[in-house]
């Protein structure tokens, strides 16, 4: 498909998806409190979507990943929260040489 | 359109999924062991399960025309308790016998743990004494790309296994690469909020080429859609895929795969 053919097919979608972005961010900047270990990857993988770099889907989910190889010693839950827990290391050489 | 769902959790559906189904032009359902929502009390109550998938699931398709066939595993969630894992799977050669029965699975990771890999690497072990199929169940959100590559490494340091027999799924953008490089299939799941959404799996089809993938529903208890496949379709049609592209990857591919089995018929 041409370019002009995704927007006329996606770019209603895309928009209304972008706002709803926009207004859960200003809902957390209106909101008082600590935030967890979420909201900073949430942030990171919003400055990845900004500029012409391909591949923003594959830089945006490692974004929220956790990138450390080797098995954790228990399950200690069987939930995923979406974003790596703090205690999970993010080697950022690692991270970065993964997103290229 | 015809099509095949390859990874359809029935046993969480009513009975109407089932006509829906069969009206949008499904021909024959997948079913892979899961978890229930809640962890069993014991082995017994997965000889139930899988005394349910063999028997009674195939009965309930079969009154819309539509064809069951299943996978039988221990899911990662469970897996953590070894002696668990090691009662359950000693009840699998009974059942692996069943005409419905396609492989193992679905097998896995859930939050990378040494146990989870331990119970992964028993049943890779089995599938490879008994010249079985697998489907692999790999992580959701935050553990995928990790546990994705810990499978890779068990699947691919067992000599026994050929790669075209294994399925990796749920597989997205960033873990769909490494799954094909590996000469592995690799299934997109159609569900919301954690995995995919049909325009992602079809940007994935175009990027990758549809020689290897397949899409699914998996469709369970929780919020999901047993008419993801074919509203996939819709999606790819929109797109400008030609009906007999459509039919190779929802129809074809899955049928192309699930034939190893020596099982799968329509």
């Amino acid at each position: 498909m041409t370019r002009q053919q995704l927007l006329d097919l996606y770019f209603l979608d895309a928009r209304h998806r972008l706002i709803e972005l926009a207004a859960f961010l200003d809902r957390l900047e209106r909101a008082q409190g600590p935030a967890d270990y979420r909201l900073k990857s949430f942030r990171a993988a919003l400055v990845g979507l900004a500029g012409s770099k391909k591949n923003k889907t594959k830089t945006t989910l490692l974004a929220f990943s956790d990138v450390s190889t080797r098995p954790v010693t228990t399950a200690a839950t069987q939930w995923a929260t979406g974003a790596p827990p703090p205690k999970v290391p993010l080697p950022r050489r690692r991270a970065r040489r993964l997103r290229k | 359109m015809r099509y095949i769902e390859p990874h359809a959790h029935m046993v969480s559906r009513t009975t109407e999924d089932y006509e829906r189904m069969a009206l949008a032009g499904c021909e024959a359902v997948c079913e892979p062991a899961f978890w229930a929502g809640y962890d069993r009390c014991s082995a017994d109550g997965f000889h139930d399960y899988f005394s349910q998938l063999t028997r009674h699931e195939p009965r309930r398709a079969a009154r819309f025309g539509l064809k069951h066939f299943c996978w039988l595993g221990l899911n990662s969630k469970e897996a953590e308790d070894l002696s668990l894992a090691e009662e359950v799977l000693a009840l699998l050669p009974e059942f692996l016998g069943q005409p419905n029965v396609l492989g193992i699975g679905e097998i896995g990771l859930n939050k990378n743990s040494r146990n989870e890999l331990r119970v992964l690497e028993m049943q890779v072990d089995f599938a490879a004494r008994h010249h079985q199929l697998i489907l692999v169940h790999t992580p959701h959100l935050e553990d995928k790309w990790k546990g994705t590559r810990l499978i890779l490494d068990v699947l691919k340091n067992d000599r026994r296994l050929r790669p075209e027999r294994i399925l990796i799924d749920h597989v997205e953008e960033h873990t769909v690469g490494m799954v094909l490089d590996s000469g592995m299939w690799a299934g997109m799941t159609l569900y919301p909020e954690t995995k995919c959404t049909s325009a992602r799996a079809i940007d994935m089809l175009e990027t990758y080429g549809r020689e290897k993938l397949w899409m699914n529903s998996a469709c369970d208890w929780g919020v999901s859609d047993p008419l993801a496949v074919p509203r996939a379709a819709l999606e790819m049609r929109k797109r400008g895929h030609p009906p007999g592209a459509i039919e190779r990857v929802l129809f074809d591919n899955p049928k192309r795969f699930l034939r190893q089995s020596g099982k799968f018929t329509l």
